[in-house]
């Protein structure tokens, strides 16, 4: 099993008729993702690459059963979108938005608490790249032509650098079971440790590589719960040692602003925490190879 | 974006926050007018930047006379305020508040940010104020109070009442407490705040509490519902390399090094910048072009990466995902064409269709120094940049 999708997952496009989404549509059905409805208030009746718009998310899942989201739609407008898919029961949500206010997000999170831990929404980013499941399904952005099917679970901030790391894995022979993007914004759906937990328990992953980067605590919290929960190998790899304190490095919550935020302090506690650092990031596959013999 | 203390004190006024009397002024002149419109007999000239530590700097200075407040502003005026927080480069005195002074009895730290472990807002509070917050933590970390809000009702009274008894308040001004509290509260959360600052918080001897400081840091991702708060930015307190690429939708941070960067995506710039240094260079800046390389976005890179004169070699690291990597090089040959480089320039491109786009780099008759890895390319503009400063020091021994 691969975490999050497979093959048979309905997924729904929300913002599916804007010029993105409808790119993305077109290059995840190709890929083979069960992309069974969109949704666009107003535009419903519509179709997109074939695929039926619904008004609502909630029409849309009672026509189709849809259980997936991916949302595209503008940094306004998501976070109510995300909140209307926690309603209408989807139980995994993808938003690739960039921009959403940080505030708007902290209401999503205190919205999303309003459903029984075993019912609520699991929601991944925003602003990332989405996830993948090769050689099953894709729900988001990433190029699927990278990444080979296996046995590594990737959970980074970063989309372009998560490629890297998967096309370093592709050159050595080494696939992926699933890919998650948990996105650079400071407020996100999941953070390192909820992901590292479903890992844990998919037997299809025999080893997780995490990718993160300076900025909030995500990386230290993961580093105790590996040491104490996770059984199978991680590796790491943290991105900006050269970045300075107190500047944005692209990324909305790449922001050294505490102590334990700086990439060598992540890299430190990693190293305590038993989990092996790439020192850089053009050794990600090698050492994640090195590690799996 | 941060905002200047005048204008956040305003913003925090328009919330119920009590402050001390006080105007901005332009001039010397100005200073001294406010002054005497503001009446008493002393008063605090602030220089007005984005950046704290601007008491130990020079930039406040305690004035008793006309001549005094003039002398200090004319020290003020058109300089470069140097803190621990500007870098080295300082940051420009275009503007001073002047403000009545006050008679201080105990000095607060308050402040309010986004807690990204509750993922809720926090608000830190100690009775060391005066200090900096990292100081605090650091020398009295008893001292600190801390709480967190529930976003759903809002901090209530009874949680301002806690930080306020923490704090030691005395019971007669708890109430003006709770009203400074719930309005630093409001003003985050109306106006999109991640950060709100009030250092010192003070206590006066006739039994007022006055924010004496103000800094506030607004969301960029909220400024669209908030045009009065966008209209507060001032560009003086910017990089000017930063503002023009935040005004064409890049991604730049300026650093100190001669490797200029030009990369898609926020890590993976990260990470090329790291294998930089790892190389043995220093980067000259962070940037992110986006997903969609096009070619006006690369010659766009190309043209502010140059505008820092430090730069002596240039790296170009795109990974083409749903871009092509042959399209991706058309964009850097015609930026190339477009843009007169006179720096050695190393691209690596990876991803989708990348023996096309190695194939375009080569037949261009560009002098593109080409690279298949991270490592490499990394490798490759370090070795240029060195070579070039020998080959440049060499020419200059000639002459």
């Amino acid at each position: 099993m691969s975490i999050f999708i497979n093959r048979d997952t309905r997924v729904i496009v929300q913002g599916i008729t804007g010029r993105m989404a409808r790119f993305h549509t077109k290059d995840m059905l190709e890929y083979g993702t069960n992309v069974v409805a969109g949704v666009v208030p107003g535009k419903g009746g519509e179709t997109v690459e074939g695929v039926p718009v619904f008004n609502t998310v909630k029409d849309a899942v009672s026509e189709t059963g849809a259980t997936a989201s991916l949302v595209f739609v503008p940094p306004p407008f998501a976070a109510d979108s995300i909140m209307e898919a926690a309603d209408a029961g989807i139980q995994y949500c993808v938003c690739i938005t960039d921009g959403i206010p940080a505030q708007d997000m902290i209401q999503v999170k205190r919205y999303m608490m309003r459903y029984p831990k075993e019912k609520r929404m699991v929601l991944t980013g925003p602003n990332c790249a989405g996830t993948i499941s090769p050689g099953k399904a894709l729900l988001g952005i990433m190029p699927g032509h990278i990444y080979l099917q296996g046995n590594v679970g990737i959970v980074g901030r970063s989309g372009t650098l998560g490629y890297e790391a998967a096309a370093q894995l592709k050159e050595k022979g080494i696939g992926v079971s699933t890919s998650v993007g948990i996105g650079g914004d400071p407020i996100n759906g999941s953070s390192f440790k909820d992901i590292l937990t479903r890992f844990e328990k998919d037997d299809e992953t025999h080893l997780i590589a995490m990718i993160g980067e300076i900025g909030g605590p995500q990386e230290a919290e993961a580093a105790a719960y590996i040491r104490d929960h996770i059984s199978k190998p991680v590796v790491a790899y943290v991105a900006g040692l050269t970045a300075p304190k107190g500047r944005t490095m692209g990324h909305a919550g790449a922001i050294i602003s505490a102590f334990g935020e700086s990439a060598s302090e992540k890299v430190e506690i990693l190293h305590a925490a038993g989990v092996t650092v790439a020192e850089n990031p053009a050794v990600i596959g090698e050492t994640i190879a090195s590690v799996m013999q | 974006m941060d905002i200047h203390e005048y204008q956040a004190k305003d913003v925090l006024s328009n919330f119920g926050v009590t402050i001390a009397p006080g105007a901005l002024a332009y001039s010397p002149e100005q200073a001294a007018y406010r002054a005497r419109e503001l009446g008493g007999d002393s008063w605090v000239v602030k220089a007005q930047v984005h950046a704290g530590g601007r008491g130990k700097a020079g930039g406040v200075k305690l004035c008793q006379s006309d001549q005094e407040i003039q002398a200090a502003c004319e020290d003020m005026f058109g300089k470069k305020l140097v803190t621990h927080q500007t870098g080295p480069q300082g940051k420009g005195i275009y503007r001073v508040y002047v403000e009545a002074a006050v008679p201080i009895e105990r000095e607060i730290y308050l402040g309010l940010v986004l807690d990204r472990s509750s993922q809720r807002v926090m608000i830190v509070a100690s009775q060391e104020g005066g200090m900096e917050i990292e100081d605090i933590s650091v020398e009295k970390p008893d001292s600190i109070v801390r709480s967190t809000v529930e976003p759903a009702v809002g901090l209530q009274e009874f949680q301002a009442r806690e930080i306020s008894f923490a704090l030691g308040i005395e019971p007669p001004l708890v109430q003006q407490m709770v009203r400074t509290l719930k309005g630093c509260y409001r003003a985050f959360r109306d106006l999109d705040a991640t950060m709100v600052e009030i250092n010192p918080l003070v206590i006066t001897g006739d039994g007022r509490i006055l924010a004496l400081d103000a800094k506030m840091t607004f969301d960029d991702n909220a400024l669209f519902r908030h045009p009065q708060i966008s209209e507060l930015r001032d560009k003086s307190q910017e990089d000017p390399r930063e503002s023009r690429a935040a005004d064409r939708g890049l991604s730049y941070v300026g650093l100190d090094g001669n490797i200029g960067c030009i990369v898609n995506g926020a890590g993976l710039a990260m990470a090329t910048m790291d294998t930089i240094k790892l190389a043995g260079g220093e980067p000259a800046n962070f940037l992110d072009i986006g997903g969609g390389a096009t070619p006006e976005r690369v010659a766009k890179a190309f043209r502010l990466v140059m505008s820092d004169q430090n730069v002596q070699a240039v790296l170009v690291n795109i990974f083409a995902g749903i871009n092509r990597c042959d399209w991706v090089a058309e964009g850097v040959v015609q930026a190339l064409k477009e843009v007169q480089i006179d720096v050695p320039v190393v691209v690596r491109l990876a991803g989708t269709n990348v023996q096309e786009g190695q194939r375009i780099l080569a037949q261009s008759g560009l002098p593109i120094i080409r690279a298949t890895t991270l490592m490499e390319a990394a490798e490759r503009a370090v070795g240029a940049w060195s070579n070039d400063l020998k080959q440049a020091t060499r020419v200059r021994a000639v002459q």
